[in-house]
């Protein structure tokens, strides 16, 4: 008999879920697990749209399993704890991001590594370890174990806190790992979407000089009057894009949609790094002689582990790094969505949950 | 009125050149400038034919201005020396690469990188400061500013060294820049040519366990055998490069040909570094979505810079490595041309210049 998922599991919750393709959002009701020994469970308050929450209620991937409850930006109180919890307590403000689980054992895990692991179990969509389906955070309620779950620092509003968990550590990781996080540095960005203006939060809190890559000229003014960019480039220009060759040490690349490389590349200076953060689904033609020629790299990233997350968190309470969010009530979602489809968004839509989520 | 190449300079030379696309070479007579105060001549002995030679003559760059006298693997005798050189006499054995000039001023030639500087003059079919095209070492001598010119070490083989000046610092400096020296690590070499075997040696005096892969499977025996490597992955056989992913830090990519680098990437460890010098003449398909999921990268290296290409020299005489050489007359060099695009050579031609270019 096919597992019912109000039935899954013993405490009761409802958020809103896709049922098919269409990707359309409804009521739904389920069920969140008991909590267990490690577990946290916390009502959920706010939780952030990633454009991954409509990939997959779309089927974009080809691997959605339905019905999907969206949501891996997700902020809110702790109402239970487990009896070996030792991090938090009820009442505390906390988040959780794109990871719920991990096999806790290979070398990814033990370096802190959770988002490599070849077995990580993401916050929706994905099997959990007792087989059932993880249910994300457009809901009333979450339960993670404690690893999973991420302090929210006393200064940091939990509207804005949301967005961090997965467009902030998503910038936040290759800007460190590749050392694009010294002051003076010249950081591109490419896409000004969640995680492009995330990029230019973090890039121009280490000191470091942020040009935009854009393909839309009405979003300069507000680029540079408002996000602190200092300066804008439009990839169609040529002669823009000729007069800038190699003036950047880094860019981080936030477009999924398939692009060119040539362009970026010459953008980087000699030792110059294009880091990628959106995953086009098809591969990309990359230039062999400028590689070489100037000693160039390009790779890849994705999203960050906790104890980085929390690190990013922390840092971004400490200097003022928020998202620019657009709170919507719950039943808004699916105007959002498409919205977020054609890029009308400045530049995270967070759902009030906490106010506008109602059981059915 | 423009000087023929014999009487552009005070010096007659005697090198074979090719003089149109079908990259035929043949006797060529021209002139070396004056010995400058910072000048070094040498006498050339040996000059390693390198595949980018071919590609020269060939023009399949699409930058080659004939007549061109290949060569950037020269190994010789100093036979003059200006007032201003220290570090050379009469009677030393000295090598020349790939570079014969640069602008001494930029950043990169201030810290040694004088192979990525933005004005650099190649040893050959490279325009020279004062007008003329720079002639390579398939010729019977060289004029060279003493910074280019590099202490041969004592204990190697001229003819056998001559590879060193471009194959041996090709894959060294990528190695070191890239941090693939540490013992114990695995390092993948992808194409098993010039390029390829010293890779495995100069991989294997670093402590290294070294992977060829290579679409040959004949040449398995040799490579573990004779060149030392620890094993050896086909790439055409889907199965063994399925059970070999994720098992290599790093692969030093020497194939020339475009090739997908999706299964090359797939070997690759978390962080895994896929490090391209083979200079294929069309872009290659990178999947990006590998390079996210792993934060694995690829990138480019040119050769090195001159401090570097010496520290190799030292490291290839410390630990006695030379080239596997099939010696040539100059007159066979068409003949190796041939053998050469067809990957027919263990594992390169070395043209024995003082007994077949005669001196004037």
């Amino acid at each position: 008999m096919a597992s019912q998922p109000e039935l899954e599991h013993p405490r009761k919750a409802f958020g809103w879920a896709a049922r098919d393709p269409s990707g359309l959002l409804s009521p739904f009701n389920f069920s969140r697990r008991e909590v267990g020994e490690k577990d946290v469970a916390f009502k959920v308050l706010y939780c952030g749209i990633c454009h991954s929450d409509l990939h997959s209620l779309k089927n974009e991937w080809g691997n959605s399993i339905y019905p999907i409850v969206p949501g891996h930006e997700v902020a809110g109180v702790v109402t239970e704890v487990g009896s070996k919890v030792e991090k938090f307590k009820v009442g505390d403000k906390v988040g959780v991001g794109c990871l719920v689980d991990s096999c806790r054992t290979c070398h990814s895990c033990s370096d802190n590594l959770e988002n490599y692991c070849p077995q990580f179990t993401l916050t929706y969509g994905a099997k959990y370890r007792d087989s059932t389906i993880t249910y994300g955070g457009y809901s009333d309620s979450m339960v993670a174990d404690e690893h999973f779950v991420i302090r929210i620092p006393e200064g940091l509003p939990l509207d804005a806190a949301a967005p961090l968990l997965c467009a902030g550590i998503t910038v936040y990781s290759p800007l460190r790992y590749f050392e694009l996080d010294k002051p003076g540095l010249h950081v591109g960005v490419v896409g000004l979407g969640g995680l492009g203006h995330m990029a230019v939060k973090f890039a121009k809190a280490f000191r470091a000089k942020v040009t935009i890559i854009s393909t839309s000229p009405n979003k300069k003014e507000e680029a540079i009057q408002h996000l602190g960019a200092d300066s804008f480039l439009i990839s169609r220009d040529v002669d823009q894009m000729q007069a800038a060759k190699g003036s950047l040490d880094g860019i981080i690349d936030t477009v999924s949609a398939a692009h060119p490389l040539l362009p970026l590349i010459d953008l980087l200076k000699s030792q110059g790094k294009l880091v990628m953060v959106g995953a086009p689904d098809k591969p990309l033609e990359l230039p062999i002689f400028p590689l070489l020629a100037g000693r160039k790299i390009v790779a890849g990233s994705l999203v960050g582990g906790l104890k980085e997350t929390q690190e990013m968190i922390d840092f971004a309470a400490k200097h003022n790094v928020k998202p620019d969010i657009e709170v919507i009530p719950m039943d808004y979602v699916n105007t959002a969505m498409k919205r977020l489809v054609k890029a009308d968004v400045k530049y995270r839509f967070v759902i009030d949950i906490g106010n506008t989520l109602k059981p059915y | 009125m423009s000087k023929s190449p014999e009487t552009q300079y005070p010096h007659k030379a005697l090198g074979w050149a090719a003089t149109d696309t079908s990259g035929i070479l043949s006797p060529f007579h021209f002139s070396r400038r004056e010995n400058g105060d910072d000048d070094v001549t040498v006498q050339i002995l040996f000059c390693g034919v390198c595949h980018s030679d071919l590609h020269t003559v060939k023009n399949d760059w699409g930058f080659t201005t004939y007549p061109v006298v290949p060569g950037h693997e020269i190994v010789g005798v100093v036979t003059k020396v200006g007032n201003n050189v220290k570090n050379f006499k009469e009677g030393d054995k000295v090598g020349v690469g790939v570079i014969v000039e640069s602008c001494k001023e930029c950043e990169c030639c201030q810290q040694d990188l004088e192979n990525y500087c933005p004005r650099p003059v190649f040893t050959y079919n490279s325009p020279y400061y004062d007008g003329t095209r720079t002639q390579g070492g398939y010729s019977n001598s060289v004029v060279v500013h003493q910074r280019y010119v590099l202490r041969f070490p004592d204990n190697l083989p001229l003819d056998a060294g001559a590879p060193l000046l471009c194959a041996g610092i090709t894959v060294y400096s990528p190695m070191k820049y890239y941090g693939m020296t540490e013992p114990g690590k695995h390092l993948g070499v992808a194409g098993l040519g010039g390029l390829g075997h010293v890779a495995i040696k100069i991989g294997k005096a670093f402590g290294l366990k070294v992977t060829v892969i290579s679409g040959s499977p004949y040449k398995e025996a040799e490579a573990i055998d004779r060149l030392g490597a620890d094993s050896f992955l086909v790439s055409s056989d889907p199965a063994k490069m399925k059970a070999a992913m994720g098992t290599m830090d790093y692969i030093i990519d020497t194939i020339s040909a475009v090739h997908s680098l999706t299964s090359l990437l797939s070997l690759l460890k978390l962080n895994g570094k896929l490090i391209t010098v083979g200079l294929p003449n069309k872009p290659l398909e990178v999947p990006i979505f590998t390079l996210v999921a792993g934060r694995k990268l690829v990138g480019g290296s040119n050769f090195g810079g001159i401090k570097e290409t010496q520290e190799m020299l030292d490291f290839c005489g410390k630990h006695n490595i030379t080239a596997d050489i099939e010696l040539i007359k100059i007159d066979q060099i068409n003949t190796a041309m041939e053998r050469l695009s067809k990957g027919d050579v263990k594992y390169r031609f070395v043209i024995d210049v003082a007994n077949s270019i005669s001196s004037l």
